[in-house]
């Protein structure tokens, strides 16, 4: 058995892709392999502050100016052509850079003890404001849904790179022995505009990508035993499957057949816990109401308490996609359904976390891949794509709690002060999760890849 | 203290005094004291500072000199020991403060180097992968009686050198699945392997071998392997990732294989199969290879930046998969690691950017002959009439000379396209006056041309709808078969003094070169209203209906020709002070989903006027027209305007009838992407930072000098480039080939970085097989097949692939080959085992992708960006091979996704291998998955024998190939009793079928049955 753990050492690691988590091969009664299982937890370069992630992202591109970031002058100048220079070099998606201003659609007031101005869209967010950590100056490089959401899911615009989550998840490991370390829901009107690669491993191994939950039914597909299985003939199945793959292992030696044997035992184990966690009715009525979710009835509140639920049980990242928010128009219809549809469970999430001591260290992260054009986009109900300004929050994990950062100019068309790139912003989650972001890394084709690239830098004004 | 400070300032004084001379100061400093580690003999951390190039490139932690910038320089911060890395140098005595301050100065006035004191390109030691291969000689070895091959030499001579002894050849059962497995993806059925265990001849294997080679599943097997480095898909990709047609670029790939087309001419045709003398259907194919890039038209997007992604990828998939070095590094900059210069790179760039991306009408083999058919009747039929008609060519000039000039004169303005009216789609500029519809494609718009002139007396307007490459089967419309419908045509004018003024003109009348009779729309345009929606004669698009429209799908071929209408004003419009004219082109007849296939929209147009009287479209085709008059015609032209004026000649009206009768015949075409050559040279410029909206200096198309030259005088275009490519000299394309397959038979290449040859690769562990193989390849004509018989006929390849303690201990990993690796086998074959075992299998080659059971919900929204489409099999398609699964690359399919196969993003030359509980889920619980262990089940009650022991045997070999050991059978017989145990009486028979498939499931989800051992 040494010799077989030491090829486990060397082989199983980063690159081979094996799956054995240690205490499950300890139950199997075959070699533990150490902590060179590329799911076992890892210790980051320095102490972290961040443990898991639950980052809401709302796909499509919320209208900062209609949220988050009050510009009476907009309204002022409502009707009227932006300042040329401000235009110079600019492109936008749809619209001729050179159309009217569009004054904000909805009212803002001031909340809670810091006073910080929130939409009137906003009331169940404005309770937590207190918690929340805003970044009024995010920027970015893309103004397509497309390669917008890849930059920010996975630091380019291209495809074919590990996503957020799988660096965290490599860099990290799993501390779930049942549940997928890097969960997904998709909750919006359709899926994410990057589609799957915005949860793909990229180059990284695929046992960190992301896995694909559903908040209905089997949350992972062919979960269920099929029809004409029963529970008995199933656990038979596997006892025998184990009984005859020991056979091989003794006969033939490899030890990759001893990790085949941990995943079929893991599966096991996920038939049993997977639909345990999807039973929601097991929470308790004011948990329920306080999401607004509602058992069997597919929602983003439901997947916000099943991200809970799912951190809890040791899952590192939990991404929900809510795809709503590309207000070309109808601007004042539909993002009132929008926040109807987000608002309280964002803010049940982080006050569920908060009683629970979790939000400590669990970071929550709200907002898209771009903000909205200052400009009116066909009509006076609608705006185009606008990556030079957009907000974004973070609650838990060390962001300071009630701070607003950053500054976008009388018109929420560029940064004014403090501006957060993208880049920035992964290193500076990467280094509360006890990351140096440049060295957090992955060769691949004779390169050392990173989240942040070449870019990036830690916003320690963010943390504390 | 003082004193050093002192002196410090005066050197300093002293330097800045007069520039720094390279030659003269910098140079010895860098022979006395740093060559002798980055020099030409040793380069530590890959730096070398006797050759100019090598030097500003830098090394494995990058640039080392930064000009101007000595105090972010890694040279000077390193010998002035500032900063955390060690000081320089290393082990040795710091330099001299006057020393450190005269490269500091170097630095900082621009380190200027003359180009002659720098070691000449010669003396430079290029890595290995840059030199042409030679075959090595047949290393010595010890134990000559095991080896069977050249092969075995070098691996054997390396055992021996470490001390250890390959093992023992395999048992005959385990040999037949592994190469069955290796050559064809799919297990041996039990007459094959009884076969094989009954011919005693020492051949027997030998003729295994060329039974599979010879199968046509082993284009199958290793086509799929060339589609991953294809990035083969068949969908666009992006948020929309609609459906596209490539399978026949699928399907050229496995036929290319099983002919044994040498790999050279493979990659010449898809890199350049369109510019080959007299290209064929195939060739042209081929070239999808180059259109297997994804493709944005989500709303909005810039058709240059992502037609600049597109070459992007193109760039990454000849260096991933045909060059075998990682060149898009050199996109943004110079690679920091290889001798590639971003000019380089761009000089690459040059050779592909000349092309258009359109699609390719393509024709199955039936479907050619009844091409073929067709038209030699026709020709027959036109034949017979010239022969009858001796005077047919004066009857035909005069015709010509009587229309040549009855066409008014058509004035093309400047055309200005309102950005908001366009609904998303993005108009290019032509440079006769025309736009190029590209970009997103709304099924339901309304664009605005807007004309400003100081014409006078307009009576009427021209739209003509034109071909272009770009267009799907050349055009002219946008649709899927390069159709269009136009709704309604609309006319508004204002003064330009006063734009606010708007009034409408009425539409008199219009014409067109083609009036179809109406026609419901087709299914494909369906928009969920309960209207009836028409297409017809051009009165369709001025009768203020939304619902009709004037369309052009004149059946196939024939809809694809340019068309052409003219829109007569009821009242002559013009104001000699200006007027602003708005032409609408309303398009309201496509579907109602505008993320599927469903636009209808127009693709290329034209817009001009006349203030000519009575304008009409003209009837003759535009190819006809240019060609009236003109002397000098060669023959296909004559052909061309006899084609068009026989219609005219009344006495021919019959025969003019069964040619249309005769065209009604003509079949559909499927559709490929290809890439063609475009007419006018594109220029290429490097893009700063690898953006579009930056470029640089322009460039011609080369190659980089680090590699073989190009051919002296050879024209600059893609096939001299796809043939630079293959040449002989070539140092990495035939290693990179063989390094591939090497790696597919043994899980790791010689080079285990497979992607990347270059100077950051993994070493070779076996360098001179690399190499041998390599040359051998080459000079075996480039043959495949003789490639892949000279490894499978190796000793080594036939080894058991026990594992002893002793082999884990010496080499884990496997690397020397002391036994033959045991491999979980690739998605695509997880798959494609449980379907032969069970009997299901459909082995049809080719064809359309096929879409075998998988959750419904995945395809449609909120998992799936828009609705797509996932028509499950219902008959014997959904047992097709696991590679014919439709491949969408925003939902992989799942039970191929989990078993790591790559989605088509980019490039792939080298697969993860995972082992998941996700992937046990799937063998154990999905629905095809299922499917088989029911067939198995009942395989081995009806064909198995009479004895439960006997029907054990049989199924068991029907996927291990062996025959299980007594432990392994009463295991399995044992559970076969407990299942059979719970039914009793009336349900005995469901029972015994219903044990048999719990068995046979076990059978398929055991880790022997998805392992080539």
């Amino acid at each position: 058995m040494t010799t077989s753990r030491r090829w486990f050492m060397q082989e199983c690691g980063v690159g081979m892709g094996a799956l054995a988590l240690h205490h499950l091969m300890a139950e199997a009664g075959v070699a533990a392999p150490g902590n060179e299982d590329p799911l076992a937890p890892k210790k980051p370069h320095f102490d972290s502050k961040i443990k898991r992630v639950i980052y809401l992202f709302m796909a499509g591109a919320p209208s900062h100016l209609e949220l988050f970031d009050n510009k009476p002058q907009l309204t002022k100048f409502d009707g009227t052509l932006p300042p040329a220079d401000l235009l110079k070099g600019y492109r936008a998606a749809f619209i001729n850079p050179n159309s009217t201003l569009l004054g904000p659609k909805f009212k803002f007031d001031r909340y809670g003890k810091n006073g910080t101005e929130l939409s009137e869209l906003l009331p169940h967010t404005a309770k937590i404001v207190d918690d929340l950590t805003i970044v009024k100056s995010m920027s970015t490089d893309a103004f397509n849904h497309a390669p917008g959401q890849l930059l920010m899911n996975t630091g380019n615009m291209i495809f074919g790179r590990p996503s957020f989550g799988s660096w965290v998840t490599y860099g990290l490991g799993s501390e779930s022995r049942d549940m997928p370390a890097f969960v997904v829901f998709s909750t919006g009107k359709k899926g994410p505009s990057g589609g799957n690669s915005c949860w793909g491993s990229g180059f990284l191994p695929t046992v960190y990508s992301g896995v694909q939950f559903r908040n209905v039914g089997d949350p992972v597909l062919y979960l269920s035993n099929p029809a004409g299985i029963d529970n008995q003939l199933q656990q038979e199945t596997f006892s025998t499957l184990k009984r005859m793959n020991q056979l091989r292992l003794e006969s033939i030696g490899d030890p990759e057949i001893s990790t085949r044997i941990s995943s079929f035992e893991m599966a096991s184990r996920m038939q049993v816990a997977a639909p345990d966690l999807m039973d929601i009715r097991k929470e308790p009525q004011h948990i329920l109401d306080a999401y607004g979710a509602e058992p069997g009835k597919p929602s983003f509140a439901n997947s916000c308490l099943m991200a809970r639920r799912l951190v809890e049980r040791g899952t590192r990242f939990v991404q929900i996609f809510h795809e709503a928010w590309d207000q070309h128009g109808a601007l004042k219809r539909d993002l009132p359904i929008n926040c109807k549809d987000t608002d309280q469970a964002c803010a049940a999430l982080v006050t569920d976390l908060k009683q629970r001591g979790m939000l400590d260290d669990t970071l929550v992260l709200w907002g898209g891949e771009f903000g909205r054009t200052p400009m009116t986009q066909g009509g006076n109900d609608g705006r185009d794509h606008h990556p030079n300004a957009f907000t974004m929050w973070m609650a838990g994990g060390g962001f300071k709690p009630g701070l607003v950062y950053g500054e976008t100019d009388d018109l929420g068309f560029n940064v004014a002060k403090n501006k957060v790139h993208v880049h920035d912003l992964h290193a500076t989650i990467l280094h509360q999760m006890g990351f140096d972001h440049t060295k957090l890394t992955y060769k691949f084709q004779g390169r050392n890849f990173r989240l942040t690239d070449v870019h990036g830098n830690v916003v320690h004004e963010l943390v504390s | 203290m003082l004193r050093f400070l002192l002196f410090s300032a005066l050197s300093l004084t002293t330097v800045i005094a007069q520039p720094v001379d390279f030659i003269r100061d910098v140079q010895p400093i860098f022979a006395k004291s740093c060559l002798s580690c980055h020099g030409e003999k040793s380069q530590q951390a890959g730096l070398r500072l006797d050759a100019k190039a090598l030097a500003f490139a830098g090394g494995q932690s990058g640039k080392a000199i930064l000009p101007g910038q000595a105090g972010d320089s890694p040279l000077y911060q390193r010998v002035a020991g500032v900063g955390e890395q060690a000081r320089m140098p290393m082990g040795g005595k710091a330099l001299p403060a006057d020393q450190v301050e005269i490269l500091k100065r170097w630095i900082e006035q621009g380190a200027n180097w003359p180009d002659a004191a720098s070691a000449s390109g010669a003396a430079i030691k290029k890595h290995w992968a840059f030199v042409a291969p030679v075959r090595a000689p047949l290393p010595a070895v010890k134990n000559l009686p095991w080896v069977r091959t050249p092969i075995d030499r070098f691996i054997l001579a390396k055992l021996e050198h470490e001390g250890l002894s390959p093992s023992s050849i395999a048992s005959k059962t385990t040999l037949l699945r592994r190469l069955s497995l290796d050559l064809t993806g799919l297990p041996p059925a039990i007459d094959e392997i009884d076969a094989f265990l009954r011919d005693p001849s020492p051949r027997a294997y030998e003729k295994q071998v060329d039974r599979l080679l010879a199968s046509p599943h082993y284009g199958e097997r290793w086509g799929r392997h060339w589609l991953d480095a294809a990035r083969y898909a068949d969908s666009d990709g992006f948020e929309k990732d609609k459906q596209r047609s490539v399978w026949f670029y699928r399907d050229w790939v496995i036929n290319a294989l099983n002919r044994d087309l040498p790999y050279n001419r493979f990659l010449i045709e898809q890199l350049a199969g369109d510019l080959l003398p007299n290209a064929t259907q195939e060739q042209k194919v081929a070239t999808g290879f180059l259109r297997n890039s994804m493709i944005n038209e989500e709303g909005g997007v810039d058709p240059e930046q992502f037609r600049m992604e597109s070459m992007f990828d193109r760039m990454e998939a000849i260096g991933k998969g045909m060059l075998g070095v990682t060149i898009q590094c050199a996109q943004c900059h110079n690679h920091k690691f290889d001798p590639i210069t971003q000019e380089e790179y761009y000089k690459i760039f040059a050779f592909l950017n000349n092309s258009s991306e359109g699609s390719l009408a393509v024709y199955g083999a039936e479907e050619e002959m009844q091409r073929a058919n067709l038209f030699r009747k026709i020709r027959e039929i036109e034949n017979e009439l010239q022969h009858r008609t001796p005077d047919w060519k004066s009857r035909m000039a005069k015709w010509e000379a009587s229309v040549k000039d009855n066409q008014p004169n058509w004035v093309v303005p400047k055309v200005e396209i309102d950005d908001i009216s366009t609904g998303g789609q993005k108009y290019i500029p032509q440079p006769d006056g025309s736009v190029l519809a590209a970009g997103y494609a709304p099924t339901k718009f309304r664009v605005k041309f807007t004309i400003t002139t100081k014409d006078t007396n307009i009576r009427a307007f021209r739209l003509e709808l034109m071909n272009d490459p770009n267009l799907p089967l050349g055009g002219p419309g946008r649709s899927s078969k390069g159709t269009g419908a136009l709704t309604e045509f609309e006319v508004e004018i204002a003064p330009a003094s006063n734009p606010k003024q708007v009034r409408k003109i009425k539409v008199a009348s219009a014409t067109a070169d083609l009036n179809l009779p109406e026609r419901e729309l087709d299914a494909a345009y369906y928009d969920k209203s309960t209207r009836r929606r028409v297409t017809g004669p051009i009165d369709y698009a001025i009768d203020g209906s939304d619902d009709t429209a004037w369309g052009i799908d004149a059946g196939p071929y024939l809809r694809n020709q340019p068309r052409k209408a003219v829109f007569v004003l009821a009242e002559p419009i013009g104001d000699p002070n200006g007027l602003i004219i708005d032409v609408y082109l309303k398009q309201n007849h496509g579907g109602w989903n505008s993320d599927d296939n469903q636009n209808h929209n127009l693709g290329r147009t034209r817009l001009t006027y006349t203030t000519s009287e009575a304008a009409q479209a003209d009837p003759l085709p535009a190819k006809v027209r240019e060609l009236l008059g003109q002397t000098t015609r060669t023959p296909q032209q004559d052909q061309l305007v006899f084609n068009y004026w026989r219609t005219l000649v009344p006495e021919w009206s019959e025969a003019s009838r069964q040619i249309d009768e005769l065209w009604r015949q003509h079949p559909e075409s499927e559709s490929q992407l290809v890439l063609a050559e475009r007419g006018d040279m594109r220029q290429t410029n490097l893009l700063l930072r690898g953006d579009f909206l930056k470029p640089g200096k322009a460039v011609e198309p080369g190659v980089p000098a680090f590699l073989n030259p190009l051919p002296p005088n050879a024209p600059r275009n893609r096939l001299t480039f796809a043939q630079w490519l293959v040449d002989r000299q070539a140092p990495t394309t035939a290693r990179s080939l063989v390094n591939r397959v090497w790696q597919s038979y043994f899980g790791t290449g010689i080079v285990s970085t497979s992607e990347d040859l270059g100077k950051q690769s993994d070493a070779p562990s076996h360098p001179e097989l690399l190499d041998w193989l390599a040359v051998d390849f080459m000079e075996q004509g480039w043959s495949l097949k003789k490639l892949h018989k000279q490894i499978v006929m190796s000793a080594t390849y036939q080894q058991s692939s026990q594992v002893t303690p002793e082999l884990l201990e010496k080499d884990s990993a496997n690397r020397l080959l002391a036994r033959a690796p045991r491999l979980r086998v690739e998605a695509e074959i997880v798959r494609d085992i449980a379907l032969a075992a069970s009997g299901l299998l459909n082995p049809r080659v080719g064809g359309p992708s096929v879409y075998p059971p998988s959750p419904e919900f995945l395809y449609q929204p909120p998992v799936s960006y828009g609705p797509k489409i996932w028509k499950e099999e219902k008959g014997l398609a959904r047992y097709r091979r696991a590679m014919y699964t439709f491949s969408y690359r925003s939902v992989p399919y799942p039970a191929l996704q989990t078993f790591d196969a790559p989605n088509g993003d980019v490039s792939c030359v080298r697969r993860s291998r995972s082992n998941t509980p996700l992937q046990a889920l799937t063998t154990l619980n999905e629905p095809l998955f299922i499917e088989t262990a029911r067939a198995l089940a009942q395989a081995a009650m009806r064909e198995g024998g009479k004895s439960d022991a006997e029907r054990l045997t049989y199924a068991f070999r029907r996927v291990m190939t062996r025959t299980p050991e007594p432990k392994e059978a009463t295991e399995l017989l044992g559970l076969l009793e407990r299942q059979k145990a719970r039914y009793t009486g009336a349900g005995a028979h469901l029972g015994e079928v219903q044990a048999w498939t719990a068995v046979s499931r076990v059978l398929l989800n055991l880790d022997e049955a998805i392992t080539k051992e």
